[in-house]
């Protein structure tokens, strides 16, 4: 269904972020892409879905080009690849409503979706996908009054609402503690074979990976040197990924070093416009 | 609307967006409020259109005399107003931020004893209430005419911008390091000099920069009212109609406030 | 390092090397001379007879602006619900032109570079000239009137609005508007959903602090025939009647407070 060849990567400070990438992904496959930060998990997906624009190479979704798209052809690509994200990238001031919806952009003109007067199918769905994800009652929760936890439940749910084909998921669970990253990763498997969609999921959490993907894809400086099942990811192959370390005593790596998230967070403490306003208040802006 | 009717309207796939302000009451009571002051404060605009329209062809001028402004004719008026404006700026800037380091000290309550405080509160809010040029009606009143009525104006007001803001960084700044170098028995002075002093050093040549920049600008309006500068070039060839010189000064302005800028964020940075 | 031998071998700690010691002493003594030679021209320009009668002059002011004409203050009623309007529809007229402005000179949002550098233009320019300049200009155009002092403000206000909304801009979280994007959303509607709601605390903040500092800079419009208490103020000043002045002030003084605290509770609430 996604088959991309030859892909490279070269941003203009000269650096080669990826390298000749040939990858092809069936329909209903999940994907786990790891390897060592930095590697290029990040600029692969971001290639994809052109968040990154590739400097070679071609990629194709259901025979289209996507490399060539511009404008409304690629808005219209876009619709059918749902991403989920590493820090969730919900809009904090909105409701969660209003961000699940968010994934009806593609398909809605600019003044329904600025007046929020979505299609009642598409607030149906909406609803049904935030009652799947387990978060009926927080409709009208702005978003950053939700945990880390609740807030990938809403990215999920926002990346599904575009009905994709294919989901594309940047480190999913990197802030989230070991429960809760568990808990998403089960979710986000069994969304995909519910509606039997393809997935590329970028982890940086080996275990994990083993434990909920089909397929393993080991990425490193930028070239794909492993590529196989979970269960041929052996520590010499790990070695190869990630560099010289003692694998067999590292069952879940990481997990300590992420924080517990299931918490009820409240607002960041450094919203955007914190120094606009702090020299306003200060009187110093003239 | 309750929560769970607004869920079950949304399964139903009837779903509006919050309201701002949850009360029905007073949100159409703000904007039938809003209403009726737009209404009335349009009302009391009293427009002279033959006068706009008379005026429409100034504008037209105007606009020309941009592209072709006359930096030449009223030279000399041009370089000794600006002259002015400048030497008013930066002995302004100086005496002004001098004075408003005692000051500053003064206002800030964690160094300063009450009574010092008040005072020093108290200057800061006169100097920042009032318009430099309502100020500066006073002071020509009293100094005469000429720029060293403007000086006088600028440094005034000065001292209430800077020693506000010197005030409130001594106020949070790190007093860790402010014990650290007392408990090696320094003096008051010596104290200042070690520990605050590094601490706001850096913000206080950047904001006087900045505010040499504001007094700049401030300089060129004060003239109006004869406290010197650039503003009284510009006030005489504004009535005169004489456009091609406004502009010119106009854009010389502009470009002083741009360089002031550039200039201002390299020492900002280097200095920090 | 600054940590030199003495001949004898003794190490010598300073703060600066010499060389940089010697740069600083150079840029002090420039920054001392200019100074100097500023205050020198200043000083030729002025009678230095006035500046010395100033203190009898200064109580002489404060003699005749005591006690104020209180009865003068009902006839400042409508110029202060001048000067208010002035203030007001002038800060809702800038707000609305410096919003686009301010999208536009934003590195994230502007469609061209070349966009962004005339609508930085269009901000430097505004923010350079003070509204009285602007309300010169305006009441040489329009004539005298409450007009041209709304405009004015309008016209100031677009800079300032316009860069701190602008800077407010480029300092929004990039994911979310990236999130946004990967939906297949469009340009306007990215500003909309991704953009917007980031900005919008600032915006509001920024609009109410900029309607408070109008309401201070309108009182003087009318000095030059730009409307509001103004007016009054230059007529009483003309007329040397002090006692109204001291009247005048005591409502700048007041309105401001009053417009001070209105803004500063609106902003907290908004945060």
């Amino acid at each position: 269904m996604l088959t991309l060849t030859g892909v490279g990567k070269r941003y203009p400070t000269g650096d080669r972020a990826l390298t000749d990438i040939e990858l092809t992904l069936p329909k209903g496959q999940v994907m786990a892409l790891i390897g060592p930060s930095g590697a290029g998990k990040s600029t692969l997906i971001r290639c994809v879905n052109r968040l990154v624009e590739p400097t070679q190479g071609s990629i194709r979704l259901d025979g289209t080009e996507l490399t060539k798209l511009s404008g409304h052809k690629l808005r219209h690509a876009r619709r059918s690849m749902g991403m989920i994200f590493q820090e969730y990238a919900l809009v904090d001031r909105l409701t969660v409503m209003e961000n699940v919806l968010s994934g009806q952009l593609g398909y809605v003109g600019f003044w329904r979706s600025f007046l929020r007067r979505y299609p009642q199918e598409a607030v149906i769905e909406a609803f049904r996908l935030l009652e799947r994800v387990g978060l009926p009652h927080a409709i009208d929760k702005r978003a950053d009054a939700l945990s880390g936890g609740q807030r990938q439940r809403v990215g999920i749910a926002r990346a599904l609402l575009q009905s994709p084909k294919l989901l594309l998921v940047d480190e999913p669970t990197a802030s989230l503690d070991p429960k809760t990253s568990r808990q998403i990763m089960r979710l986000i498997r069994e969304l995909c074979a519910e509606r039997e969609l393809a997935a590329i999921i970028n982890i940086h959490d080996v275990a994990l990976a083993q434990q909920f993907a089909d397929r393993i894809v080991g990425l490193r400086a930028g070239e794909i040197v492993f590529d196989g099942l979970p269960s041929e990811l052996t520590s010499e192959i790990l070695t190869t990924i990630y560099g010289e370390e003692d694998w067999d005593t590292t069952p879940e790596p990481m997990d300590e070093e992420v924080s517990g998230d299931e918490t009820t967070n409240t607002a960041p403490i450094n919203p955007p416009y914190a120094r606009v306003m702090s020299s306003i208040e200060a009187g110093a802006a003239r | 609307m309750s929560e769970q009717a607004r869920q079950q309207a949304a399964q139903r796939g009837q779903w509006r967006r919050l309201p701002l302000i949850d009360s029905p009451r007073l949100r159409w009571g703000l904007a039938i409020g809003a209403v009726v002051y737009l209404f009335l404060a349009l009302a009391s605009v009293e427009v002279n259109w033959e006068r706009v329209a008379e005026g429409a062809g100034r504008a037209v001028n105007f606009l020309g005399a941009f592209m072709q402004p006359d930096f030449v004719s009223r030279y000399d008026d041009i370089v000794a107003g600006l002259l002015e404006s400048l030497t008013m700026t930066l002995t302004s800037t100086v005496l002004g931020v001098l004075l408003a380091i005692p000051v500053g000290l003064g206002a800030a309550r964690n160094i300063s004893p009450l009574p010092i405080y008040f005072v020093c509160r108290a200057i800061i809010a006169v100097s920042r209430t009032f318009q430099e040029i309502i100020i500066a009606i006073l002071f020509v009143v009293m100094f005469g005419f000429g720029p060293f009525a403007g000086m006088i104006t600028l440094a005034f007001a000065t001292i209430g911008f800077m020693a506000k803001l010197l005030a409130e960084d001594i106020e949070d700044l790190d007093w860790r390091q402010v014990e650290a170098v007392r408990a090696t028995g320094a003096s008051w002075w010596q104290t200042m000099n070690h520990a605050v002093q590094p601490q706001v050093m850096p913000r206080l040549i950047g904001l006087s920069m900045y505010r040499l920049d504001i007094n700049f600008r401030e300089s060129s309006v004060i003239g109006i009212v004869g406290a010197g500068g650039i503003g009284a070039t510009l006030n005489t060839s504004l009535s005169r109609y004489e456009y091609d010189t406004s502009a010119a000064i106009l854009l010389i302005i502009i470009a002083i406030v741009l360089l002031c800028e550039y200039s201002s964020s390299h020492v900002r940075r280097w200095t920090q | 390092m600054p940590v030199s031998t003495t001949p004898q071998g003794l190490p010598v700690w300073r703060r600066r090397t010499t060389r940089a010691q010697w740069l600083q002493y150079l840029a002090w003594l420039a920054g001392v001379s200019l100074f100097l030679l500023c205050w020198k021209m200043i000083s030729d320009n002025t009678m230095w007879v006035f500046v010395e009668d100033a203190g009898r002059q200064g109580a002489d002011l404060i003699s005749r602006m005591t006690p104020p004409e209180w009865g003068y203050a009902n006839v400042l009623w409508k110029p202060m619900w001048d000067t208010i309007n002035i203030a007001t529809l002038g800060t809702a007229l800038g707000i609305m032109m410096a919003f686009p402005v301010a999208f536009l000179a934003a590195r994230n949002t502007t469609p061209h570079p070349l966009v962004r550098s005339l609508a930085l233009m269009v901000i430097v320019s505004s923010r350079s000239i003070n509204s009285l300049i602007w309300a010169m200009l305006l009441v040489t155009i329009l004539g005298p009137g409450v007009l041209a002092g709304i405009i004015a403000i309008a016209l100031r206000s677009i800079g300032f609005v316009g860069k701190l909304l602008y800077e407010a801009i480029e300092e929004i979280h990039p994911t979310p508007v990236e999130a946004i994007s990967a939906t297949g959303a469009s340009r306007l509607q990215v500003m909309n959903y991704g953009v917007l709601p980031q900005v919008m605390p600032a915006f509001a903040g920024i609009s109410v602090y900029r309607w408070d500092i109008n309401i201070r800079e309108s009182t003087v419009l009318g000095l030059v025939g730009a409307g509001g208490i103004g007016l009054q103020l230059n007529a009483s000043i003309n007329s040397l009647a002090w006692d109204q002045v001291s009247v005048i002030f005591i409502m700048i003084f007041a309105t401001v407070l009053v417009s001070e605290w209105i803004s500063a509770r609106v902003r907290h609430a908004i945060i």
